[in-house]
């Protein structure tokens, strides 16, 4: 397959304007700007992309919907807060090839109708945020950011916001309430951002790998875009491969590829023998199918989901309960408190869990955590709560074995 | 620590960010950033000209990772422990910092020189196990190699 949003890594400094420019860089914001913002939309819209952040919301409609409300204020913010433990491919994105991001960027704002966006970079990437703020430097200079872009009637700015230090504000509406001075606590919804957002003005959030589809889409088109790779959710996809693998790393390859093509001809392999998966991070179910196809869809029926696409691989020497526990120490650690479910939650999963871990569960407990997780899938207010027992419940479910084994006798 | 430290670039960041309450956080960064912790005058400070309470301003500093009202050592270490790390062995990197450097997770030693802190998922996980010390990165971490790095510290 041709790579479409790492076909600049490993040209040198490919972060430079010239070198973006050089292959034909800024021209899709040339064609978006001759079109109508609906048009632009519309051919969004026919790409069939979905967000790549983790929730896979179609890109199209969430511009539509942010076009489309009356208030006159309006934001687009692109979202680098990437967090999710096994992604690392906005990383690979903001070093590599920033101007493809900030002009993906432009062509949203002009889209949606606002003329201010924002880049929320997660604060411990300090090389990424240098080179994005060089970056916006160089498109300002050569008139890409700023008033009349192209000789158009549309201007465009954006402005970087850091984060310090919380996974929580990954998820949208944290990552609004951090960028307003709160703390990064996630919103009930509705509304949601596209109706209220930041400062209470629509706001359409993407996720970084999401708007590097963009380019692409207004070079070739829409149509060009839905053939690529799974019909259902079309496109390539940036798989962060990491755990007990040969060769970890971020690939480009598109949707649909089955785990087993992942990790064996791209990951060279397992360290040691395969036991399961986490296709999605540690928000995900574990997967022990080598076959399952990795597309939205598919991985979603094999009772997963796809989220990031950070690809973690578990070894057969590896205890699950071990693997379970540490997912649960990071949700505990990562709750931000506001819903009394997923702090009291993950607290005493954790503390059960590692009763487990130290050889003194209780048999009971175990279908005690698989209720626990449905509660919290119902009621907490934010995917880290609904997500944080996926990990723990799938492992009991798969390898119920082993807990069994460290039930007190 | 005095404001002469850090007054400058929070006037600056006021002024690109506006005195609202949307410049709070990246203030606090900028304070973080020049003192290694924020001092209560800087909150004072930020009270004062963003009209934002102190318990807000608390509020904040206490729900980032990044940001703290404690004073930190010369080099504040970060090891991930996330999954992808975990996978690769970050506990035994943990140990071997903890005996090199004779503090736990969390500690700062006596003289200042090295805080320790566990923290999630660096996006790193590429180069498992994998640590920060200020805004460096150290990757495929090993017990040797651990040691060799607290080594060129101390020195």
């Amino acid at each position: 397959m041709e790579r479409i949003l790492t076909k600049n890594v490993g040209k040198p400094n490919s972060q430079d304007i010239e070198v973006y420019l050089g292959g034909g860089g800024y021209k899709a914001l040339e064609k978006a700007l001759g079109m109508k913002p609906e048009d632009v939309i519309a051919e969004v819209k026919k790409s069939k992309l979905v967000g790549r952040g983790g929730a896979a919301f179609p890109a199209g409609l969430k511009w539509e919907f942010t076009r489309r409300e009356s208030a006159e204020a309006k934001f687009i913010v692109c979202n680098a807060d990437e967090g999710e433990p096994g992604t690392f491919k906005d990383r690979v994105i903001l070093l590599n090839d920033p101007h493809m991001l900030l002009e993906a960027l432009v062509i949203g704002g002009y889209a949606i109708g606002t003329s201010k966006g924002f880049i929320y970079i997660r604060g411990e990437y300090y090389r990424e945020i240098e080179t994005v703020e060089k970056a916006i430097e160089q498109a300002k200079a050569k008139g890409y950011l700023g008033n009349n872009i192209l000789g158009s009637d549309f201007s465009f700015d954006v402005q970087l916001y850091k984060g310090a230090g919380a996974y929580v504000c990954g998820e949208e509406t944290g990552l609004l309430e951090s960028m307003e001075g709160n703390r990064g606590c996630p919103d009930c919804r509705p509304p949601f951002p596209a109706q209220a957002g930041f400062l209470g003005k629509p706001t359409a959030v993407n996720n970084v790998e999401t708007l590097c589809n963009i380019p692409a889409i207004m070079t070739n088109g829409g149509d060009w875009y839905s053939r690529i790779g799974s019909p259902d959710s079309p496109g390539p996809k940036l798989f962060c491969l990491s755990g007990q693998v040969n060769n970890p790393g971020v690939y480009e390859l598109p949707m649909g590829i089955t785990l087993r093509e992942l990790v064996e001809n791209h990951g060279e392999g397992v360290k040691g023998e395969f036991k399961a998966a986490l296709p999605g991070g540690v928000s995900s179910s574990l997967l022990a199918n080598l076959d399952t196809k990795l597309d939205y869809r598919s991985v979603a029926k094999a009772g997963s989901m796809l989220g990031s696409g950070a690809v973690i691989v578990i070894n057969k020497d590896t205890s699950m309960i071990d693997v379970a526990k540490n997912t649960i120490d990071f949700f505990a650690h990562e709750s931000c408190g506001k819903c009394s479910v997923c702090r009291e939650g993950t607290r005493r999963a954790r503390e059960i869990l590692t009763r487990f871990s130290n050889g003194g569960g209780k048999a009971e407990e175990l279908d005690l955590l698989l209720e626990l997780g449905e509660v919290m899938y119902d009621t907490a207010c934010c995917g880290l709560g609904q997500a944080s027992m996926n990990a723990t419940a799938s492992a009991i479910r798969l390898f119920g074995k082993e807990f069994e084994q460290k039930v007190r006798k | 620590m005095g404001i002469s430290v850090w007054g400058t670039k929070v006037d600056e960041t006021m002024e690109s960010w506006g005195k609202s309450k949307e410049a709070l956080l990246p203030c606090l960064e900028v304070i973080q950033e020049a003192c290694g912790h924020i001092p209560q005058e800087a909150i004072t400070y930020l009270r004062e000209n963003l009209a934002v309470p102190s318990i807000d301003i608390y509020g904040v500093i206490t729900f980032y990772g990044m940001l703290t009202t404690k004073e930190q050592g010369k080099y504040v270490i970060r090891i991930c422990d996330s999954l992808p790390c975990y996978l690769n062995k970050s506990d035994g990197v943990l140990g071997v910092t903890e005996k090199e450097l004779g503090i736990k997770a969390g500690e700062t030693s006596a003289d200042r020189e090295f805080t320790l802190e566990v923290v999630p998922c660096l996006g790193l996980c590429d180069k498992a196990p994998a640590m920060m010390i200020n805004d460096e990165i150290y990757e495929n971490l090993t017990d040797g190699s651990i040691k060799e790095i607290i080594a060129e510290l101390k020195r």
